[in-house]
């Protein structure tokens, strides 16, 4: 396969991966990785790299939007990205030592797992509740319900600090943005309304990525003829997604084809994994 | 909660916003740009990602990079574009910890200031690794 073949290939490839990424609110990575190892037979180091970069453009852009609406917590974020950042780096310092295979076998069981997530009934919480800690880093916050603000506060901190040091190091370690844990940090374990979670999440994502980026770039996961299309075309397909979602109210039957899709990525990828085909 | 600053956490949002728009627009035009090129100079040789190799000896240093950019390089340029795109968030975790002491917020400076330092800590580890 010639460059200008592959790199067609790619750019199409990236761009359904990053508008399943954004539908499903998984992010563009869980699917390239799949695509990239499984079809395109790339290896699993550059798969990473090439996933990586993608998120941070995925997640500044569509930051970029939220923070101007005043729904993303900005200091909940900072805070909660000492965990995120030392978990990713430790993630990326990590995946020196842990095989190829291994890493796929992972991957799949946290594609699954957020695809579950993905599933869930959303439902809009807030809790009132005004632990110490959370006072002391004034953490709670308002956000706009219907042209109202509404206040809201943060419980179980420590357990929510302890989630997104795990989910940086599965982000480190995987090249995704594990936008799903962090979700469930904020909204299962810390009782934050659902709005604030996505798009603070969101926020967290990019510099997530950034720590380990800076280390894979500098190993030489990064190579630029594979990131080139890859970022381009996730960040066009996330683009279109939104796009899609803003038009649309997000449909039963839309949200478990997806899931099915990617399950079955999922179970690829533990498949190769144990075959050591990956 | 934090409702004494109000308006200059509004004004921190705005920037924050235009930072990682700016950052993300410009990274990927460089990428783009790259990208044609590269595709031009190289589009029939055939590429081969199956075994993990690393990236080509001219972009393992910065003056290799800038070496590439000069003599129009298209994966030089992609790369540098990259780059940019990887500084995007760290720029704005900066640009915060700027905001918060603005805002006399020694707390929260304190906080960005730990987590741009976790950033540093891994540029270093990543160079000497």
């Amino acid at each position: 396969m010639s460059v200008i073949v592959f790199t067609v290939i790619l750019l199409f490839g990236s761009y359904f991966a990053g508008l399943l990424g954004s539908l499903t609110g998984l992010g563009g990575g869980v699917v390239i990785i799949p695509l990239l190892t499984l079809l395109l037979h790339v290896d699993i180091h550059y798969a990473i790299g090439a996933s990586l970069v993608s998120v941070i453009a995925t997640s500044s852009g569509s930051a970029a939007a939220y923070v101007k609406e005043g729904i993303t917590n900005i200091r909940l974020g900072m805070f909660l990205e000492i965990a995120t950042t030392a978990g990713a780096f430790t993630g990326a310092i990590l995946a020196i030592y842990v095989s190829a295979p291994f890493i796929a076998v992972l991957f799949g069981v946290i594609l699954i797992f957020s695809a579950i997530v993905s599933l869930r009934e959303k439902v809009e919480q807030i809790t009132h509740q005004k632990t110490f800690l959370a006072q002391k880093l004034k953490l709670g916050g308002r956000y706009p319900v219907n042209d109202e603000l509404v206040e809201y506060g943060v419980s179980n901190i420590a357990g929510g600090f302890f989630m997104m040091l795990f989910a940086g190091v599965i982000s480190g370690l995987l090249g995704i943005g594990s936008g799903a844990l962090k979700v469930i940090a904020m909204d299962g374990v810390m009782r934050i309304p659902f709005k604030v979670s996505t798009t603070t999440s969101n926020f967290m994502i990019g510099v997530t990525a950034a720590a380990s980026a800076v280390v894979y770039l500098q190993r030489g996961y990064i190579h630029p003829g594979l990131a080139m299309p890859v970022v381009i075309g996730v960040l066009f397909g996330a683009i279109t997604g939104s796009k899609i979602l803003v038009h649309t109210q997000s449909s039963t039957w839309l949200r478990w084809t997806f899931a099915i899709v990617v399950t079955f990525l999922a179970v690829q990828m533990i498949y190769n994994g144990i075959t050591g085909k990956i | 909660m934090a409702s004494p600053g109000k308006f200059k956490d509004k004004d921190m949002q705005v920037i924050i916003g235009w930072i990682l728009r700016a950052g993300v627009i410009l990274s990927m035009g460089i990428v783009f740009i790259g990208g044609v090129l590269f595709v031009y100079r190289h589009g029939h040789s055939i590429p081969d990602y199956r075994v993990f190799k690393g990236v080509p000896y001219f972009l393992r240093s910065n003056d290799g990079i800038i070496q590439g950019i000069l003599s129009g390089k298209g994966q030089a340029i992609i790369q540098a574009g990259i780059i940019l795109l990887i500084a995007t968030p760290v720029i704005r975790v900066a640009f915060s910890a700027v905001g918060f002491i603005i805002e006399k917020d020694y707390l929260y400076t304190v906080i960005t200031l730990v987590v741009l330092l976790i950033l540093i800590g891994s540029m270093i580890y990543g160079k000497a690794g």
